[in-house]
């Protein structure tokens, strides 16, 4: 009997200053410990020659330096496998020989080690805000990864996307603040700590800012007043795509944030919650010419990066540089990226960063058919898992609504968030665009359903909920760029005063505005995203833009559960009542028609009278009814709900509309009553009393619950 | 300071290992070297590690751990006893603690005690 030790590839056949090697594999790209040694494998289209670095960790000089002799290249590729290296104790990097012409795009730089763009592990930077080290000549080091973490039987959740509640969040913020309670403040083991928390708020997917490794010295300077240090802190630059971040696990410092986040990973599906990654593969953390080399430059700039003519940086990004995603190798890579991210940590979807810039040809015009994105929308690996597009770019190019989505991609949709906004504040004439961001926009989203829009309030970008309705202007002086930072369009407003208030009265309309916002996103049809914080009225003190505030200003204070606890009740309950309610979840857009021959269209509109909506510019006054026979296309039997939102700021009586027999009008929620009294536990609604009267108050939501008036598991029609 | 394993049997079907000193990237391969030769044999169907005196444990020492519940498969279960805090939370961190048994003192279930 042959064993596979007796195979002849599994001898070294070279040797180099004692190191024995032979021809690698050249797949998987990367650094990847196989049976006889750890193979490497890169490429480059321009470089002339390439060397391989070996660290022993933490070291400042290289182990050994080994040139790929020319019979283990082929193609643009470089594959060798190394015999006999010590891998839990190995760093690795690589010199590239090549012209140094810039006008002709290329930065090659022999004098440098970069990294590896398929590093799986990244190591130099293990402990969050330990500084990088003045004279260490290669700073962000790949490390080996060992694919032996136990999954048990996890597996991606492939939760209806029509169920999903998205709760954005920051990995640090979310528990670095002191009031947190958890063992390691502001990392992935911390997050495990608060399931339990995540979980009673009625989120079901958690979508989570950069995890890729960044630097966050990147461009950090003191505040100009206070001298505090600013740092990359969101992350949306990255250094590899490959690698977790390792300041963000509390075991960074023994190189085990992968088994970390896989932990969490593996600990968020057993409570039945899925995760996004927010992936940013419009730029690097490299910059423009000025920035450092860490990788792409150096490797293979001209392939990576979108140049001009003149061998510059486009920069669609905003941010010094663009990816050159149409190249067929990057897109290779973004595409490699991906499937190792949903095969390897179970991931359940992507949002991506400026996503508009994928869609760019490698001179910066639109393509009509974006090769990447129909690459990844087809993909097999990736099949099951959510593809959100952040459907803009700084450049210039927005496309919510016409987003290339093969089906497939769904949107943030910036126009949802502009429209509640507005309504919400009172603005007069906005209700025909209401209209269609509760029914999920079938104006932007004709053929791709409900789901390709998720609805969001708020996000990382721009106010809290709670500054949205505290701050007319935006206060972005601590972030030391003179306040011309973050997003001037806000379509917030302050009830009164700028900013903190005494006053019982402002206290009073902005948590009611909050908890109109809260009432419509949640009853919109669409996925949901809840800003972190914002089910307690977190503040950012004004500011729109914390991507360099590690501090209070980003992190969220836990002692707000107490302080705003009805709010979160009132968040909580919300929540609920949609996970119960398949009729607030429609795959598909409504025909406001009706198809089931209840009597009633799927969807209708209403006014202060019903079934007469007011669609006048100067109307601020809105109801819908949703027909529980119509659930699910008519597949799913629930009850009838009818919100009403009258948005001015007089007291307002609407006439609810009748019920078939024998249901009847109950009282969910009503943001006009504040504290505890404004909303019940869904199920355990009061009988709504003076049926066809509903007098909501200045500024209010109500949401009622058509049913029968005994047990609703008692009628033999109304299966569960 | 240097790295030790104590190994014996306990009737017949319970290994037991000493482990004394930091587990280190250059300790591990002694650690996962006898893990092997216990594989090896279809007796044992309990594998107890004695952390007391093992004051550190790097992720390599980590990997062996993994590679032992990995190795000798479901019919096995891994006890880990009297583990020092920095190693317990080394291994909560990872989440390798849903694959072991952590007790305090070596009192296996289903052992008689005193």
């Amino acid at each position: 009997m042959s064993t596979v030790s007796g195979r002849i590839d599994f001898y070294p056949t070279h040797n180099h200053e004692g190191y024995r090697m032979r021809a690698g594999d050249i797949f998987p790209f990367g650094a990847t410990v196989a049976a006889s040694g750890v193979n490497f494998s890169v490429f480059s289209s321009h470089a002339t020659d390439c060397t391989l670095v070996l660290f022993k960790k933490g070291e400042r000089d290289p182990l050994v330096e080994i040139p790929f002799p020319p019979e283990f290249r082929i193609g643009n590729t470089y594959a060798m496998t190394v015999f006999d290296l010590d891998v839990e104790n190995l760093e690795y990097g690589y010199r590239m020989d090549g012209p140094w012409d810039p006008a002709a795009g290329h930065r090659f730089d022999p004098t440098k080690i970069v990294l590896d763009p398929y590093a799986r592990v990244i190591g130099g930077r293990d402990v969050w805000g330990a500084g990088p080290e003045g004279d260490n000549p290669y700073q962000h080091r790949g490390r080996l990864a060992f694919d032996d973490f136990d999954w048990e039987r996890d597996r991606p959740l492939e939760i209806p996307a029509e169920d999903l509640i998205i709760y954005e969040m920051h990995v640090r913020s979310f528990t670095r603040h002191p009031s947190s309670g958890v063992r390691n403040p502001g990392t992935f083991a911390a997050i495990r700590e608060k399931i339990p928390y995540l979980k009673s708020l009625g989120v079901n997917c958690v979508e989570l800012m950069p995890v890729y490794e960044f630097d966050e010295f990147e461009g950090h300077r003191p505040n100009p007043e206070t001298g505090e240090m600013l740092f990359n802190y969101w992350g949306y630059s990255t250094v590899g795509f490959f690698a977790p971040k390792a300041g963000y696990a509390a075991t960074g410092r023994l190189g085990m944030q992968v088994d970390e986040f896989k932990t969490l990973l593996k600990e968020l599906h057993r409570a039945g919650i899925e995760v996004f990654l927010d992936v940013v593969f419009n730029h690097t953390a490299e910059g423009n010419e000025n920035g450092p080399t860490i990788s792409f430059r150096g490797l293979d700039n001209k392939t990576y990066y979108m140049l001009t003519p003149e061998g510059y940086y486009f920069n669609f990004s905003g941010t010094g540089n663009t990816l050159n995603c149409n190249n067929p190798v990057v897109r290779s890579m973004v595409l490699d990226c991906l499937r190792y991210w949903a095969a390897e940590y179970h991931i359940d979807g992507f949002r991506f960063d400026l996503a508009a810039i994928l869609g760019r040809a490698p001179s910066g015009a639109p393509l009509n058919n974006p090769p990447l994105l129909e690459t990844l929308a087809f993909d097999p690996v990736l099949a099951k898992c959510k593809l959100i597009a952040e459907a803009w770019d700084a450049g210039g190019l927005y496309q919510v609504g016409s987003f290339p989505a093969y089906g497939r991609w769904g949107e943030w949709n910036g126009k949802y968030r502009d429209t509640v906004r507005r309504f919400i504040t009172s603005e007069a004439g906005v209700n025909r665009e209401m209209a269609q961001r509760i029914m999920g926009s079938p104006d932007l989203y004709r053929d791709r359903g409900a789901t390709a829009s998720v609805n969001f309030v708020t996000a990382h970008d721009g106010f809290t909920l709670r500054d949205l309705v505290s701050y007319n202007e935006k206060h972005n002086y601590a972030n030391g760029e003179n306040n011309q930072d973050g997003a001037n369009d806000n379509y917030s407003w302050n009830c009164g005063a700028e900013g903190p208030s005494d006053d019982p009265a402002i206290i009073e309309l902005r948590g009611r505005l909050m908890r109109n916002a809260l009432a419509i996103l949640f009853t919109s049809q669409g996925i949901p995203m809840l800003l972190m914080g914002d089910e307690v009225a977190r503040t950012q003190r004004g500011n729109n833009n914390t991507y360099c505030q590690d501090n209070e200003l980003s992190w969220l204070d836990w002692r707000l559960l107490e302080e705003n606890a009805d709010q979160l009740r009132f968040t909580r309950l919300l929540t609920a009542f949609r996970h119960r309610h398949p009729v607030l979840r429609n795959r598909w857009h409504h025909s406001q028609r009706d198809y089931v021959g209840s009597g009633y269209p799927d969807l209708s509109w209403h006014g202060l009278r019903a079934w007469q909506p007011d669609w006048s510019p100067w109307s601020r006054m809105l109801a819908f009814m949703l027909c529980g026979r119509h659930a699910r296309g008519g597949t799913v039997l629930d009850d009838y709900i009818y919100v009403a939102m009258n948005m001015h700021w007089e007291g307002q009586g609407f006439e609810v509309p009748r019920l078939p027999e024998p249901l009847s009008w109950f009282e969910f929620a009503n943001t006009g009553i504040p504290g505890p009294q404004g909303i019940c536990e869904p199920g355990e609604e009061r009988r709504f009393e003076n049926f066809p009267n509903l007098s909501l108050a200045p500024r209010s939501v109500a949401i009622l619950v058509g049913k029968t008036p005994a047990d609703r598991e008692e009628q033999p029609w109304l299966s569960k | 300071m240097a790295f030790e394993v104590i190994s014996r049997m306990e009737s017949g079907d319970t290994a037991i290992l000493t482990l004394i000193g930091e587990l280190d990237a250059a300790a591990a391969p002694d650690l996962r070297r006898e893990i092997e030769l216990l594989a090896s044999g279809d007796t044992v169907t309990r594998l107890v590690l004695v952390l007391e005196e093992l004051s550190y444990m790097a992720s390599a020492g980590l990997r062996a751990l993994v590679f032992a519940k990995q190795k000798l498969g479901a019919r096995v279960d891994l006890y880990l006893v009297g583990t020092q805090a920095p190693v317990v939370e080394t291994i909560e961190l990872t989440g390798f603690h849903r694959s072991v048994v952590m007790l305090e003192t070596l009192e296996l279930p289903g052992q008689a005690t005193g």
